[in-house]
């Protein structure tokens, strides 16, 4: 109980971040058409890409001889990056073709 | 700087999100997104410090961006617009294998120093939720990768589900002992998690049957939000916890969201999974189907007042928007009126066939969404079904035991004729029967979607 609260005066911050994203996350996605589905969910898919930032962290304070953090590290960034950069074109790849029917 | 460039990209994405929920504005809400994200990843490499102390490694930082970015971008572009559902699959568990990772080296840190106190406890207790769901992730969407092309075939058990809620409450069981035995570390244990978790991604998507794998998909999905959060957490990094909690609770909504366009519940899609052998819809007679020529389907065709098309995954599969298209103007040539019936959930995603179709340049007034289609069948002359399966199946309507009752179908049958292409008459993606092919204004016509659809064409070109 102690770590909580001590942990909640930590991060206060933080937890009501978490609070309102978790409204703004419903309140915004609450009326797509369900053509939108697919983009919409390739587009959150690059969004939560940014666990690459947590990655650059992780790599950029690895100590030099520590090769379990270094090799991990790099993996975990190239793996975010294929998540953003891949997430990002294929969302916009689709919204292309959205658009090319409507300006027909 | 630092936070403001945060801020920056929290809000970007709020906006991009917001944006790529309106067909009309989508495209820039994606690009804002993009514009916010490259921001934070720039911000972080040269502004980030930690103690007063800056990053290092710029070398392998840079030498991962790259390998990383040529890898996605490569990918990105080379995908067919078929496979589109497959790859967001593949590139989301990448992200789940990266929070994964992070966790891991994070955790490998606590080993090398021992602490003790309370806010070590917690941080502990994030670090295993950032790796148990971001392995959950990685296994689950790359086992959806396989299933969605064709590489992993369904795999149910007996007491499948009891099985998989017994590893997951190991898997809690054995993480409050790891929080439990601080200040002591316990690896093993650490690891056993791991492999667990990535055993539980795979036991989690392996029954669910392929016609729910969007929903799948799109949960796992919030799922990774949700990971990258907990390093949001875990370095008190504001753009990663709006970011990924943003995902987690819009994924989740959309999960729910597709889930009632199926009109089924989520724990329907969870637990009831399709495609079992005991859902098969009943064994009963099954009568015969008939089959058509090519010349004689291309003469009905030609010489209808309006003809709906009712595209599904076997017109992608075949890539036969194309040759699809190609008909279409023909036929309107002829002064045929021709739409497409585009149900919700064609093909493996929702959106799916709009996307492909809108790649061949088929005007968007002529694609019907499911009510508009239905009040139009009674008035069209012939249907022509090309490789849709389970959203034509009268059994959603007439078959209580079916495992697709209750979901809207496009009501084919109230169409004057029924034309189904097929590659075969093997069921579809939900593995039941469908009664329509054996109705008696349905016809068979065999074959792989474009080369049929060449075929009629050049049929109608030349004899007609």
């Amino acid at each position: 109980m102690d770590a909580i609260f001590s942990f909640l005066q930590q991060h206060l911050e933080a937890v009501y971040i978490v609070i309102l994203s978790i409204f703004l996350g419903v309140e915004v996605i609450s009326r797509v058409p369900s053509v939108l589905h697919t983009p919409l969910m390739s587009g959150a898919n690059a969004i939560h890409g940014v666990v690459i930032i947590g990655a650059i962290i992780v790599m950029g304070e690895a100590e030099a001889d520590n090769y379990l953090a270094l090799v991990l590290g790099f993996l975990a960034v190239i793996l975010g990056t294929i998540n953003v950069v891949g997430g990002f074109v294929v969302t916009d790849r689709m919204l292309e073709m959205f658009k090319s029917k409507k300006t027909k | 700087m630092l936070p403001l460039i945060y801020l920056i990209g929290s809000v970007t994405f709020i906006i991009g999100l917001k944006m790529l929920s309106n067909p009309a504005t989508a495209r820039k809400g994606n690009a804002i997104a993009a514009g916010g994200m490259t921001l934070a990843i720039l911000g972080t490499i040269f502004l980030y410090r930690h103690h007063g102390q800056g990053l290092h490694n710029y070398g392998w930082i840079m030498a991962g961006l790259l390998i990383g970015g040529v890898v996605g971008l490569v990918s990105a572009r080379r995908v067919k617009m078929t496979a589109m559902p497959e790859m967001v699959s593949l590139f989301n568990g990448m992200g789940g294998a990266c929070a994964a990772l992070i966790s891991i080296v994070e955790f490998e840190y606590m080993t090398a120093v021992i602490f003790t106190g309370a806010p070590v406890r917690m941080q502990l207790v994030i670090i295993l939720a950032g790796m148990v769901i971001g392995a959950v992730s990685f296994a689950g969407s790359v086992i959806a990768w396989g299933k969605l092309n064709g590489r992993i075939k369904d795999i149910s058990f007996k007491g499948q589900h009891i099985f998989n809620l017994v590893i997951l409450a190991v898997i809690l069981l054995l993480a409050v002992v790891v929080t439990a035995a601080l200040p002591a570390v316990t690896v093993i244990l650490f690891v056993v998690i791991l492999l667990l978790s990535l055993l539980y991604g795979i036991c989690f998507v392996l029954p669910i049957g392929g016609a729910d794998m969007p929903v799948v998909i799109s949960l796992l999905n919030s799922f990774t939000g949700v990971a990258a959060a907990c390093g949001g957490f875990l370095y008190n990094n504001p753009v990663m916890l709006t970011g990924g909690i943003l995902v987690g609770s819009a994924g989740t909504i959309l999960t729910i969201l597709m889930c009632k366009a199926m009109n089924r519940s989520l724990k329907n899609v969870l637990i009831g999974s399709f495609g079992s052998p005991k859902a098969a819809g009943g064994s009963r007679e099954q009568g015969a189907y008939k089959e058509i020529t090519l010349s004689d389907t291309a003469v009905i065709m030609a010489y209808a007042r309006k003809v709906m098309i009712v595209p599904g995954y076997g017109l992608a599969v075949a890539q036969a928007q194309h040759a699809c298209h190609e008909l279409e103007t023909l036929l309107e040539a002829r002064g045929v009126e021709v739409k497409y019936a585009i149900h919700p959930v064609a093909g493996r995603m929702p959106g799916h066939m709009n996307v492909l179709l809108a790649e061949a340049d088929v005007p968007y007034e002529k694609l019907l969404e499911m009510e508009q289609a239905n009040g139009q069948f009674n008035t069209t002359d012939v249907v022509l079904v090309l490789g849709a399966n389970d959203v034509v199946n009268p059994a959603a309507k007439t078959d209580p035991a079916s495992p697709i009752y209750g979901m809207p179908i496009l009501d084919v049958e109230n169409a004057r004729s029924v034309i189904v292409n097929k590659r075969s008459m093997k069921p579809g993606y939900a593995g039941i029967e469908n009664d329509l092919f054996f109705q008696p204004k349905t016809s068979m016509l065999f074959g792989d979607a474009k080369q049929v659809l060449q075929q009629l064409v050049a049929e109608i070109v030349n004899s007609l």
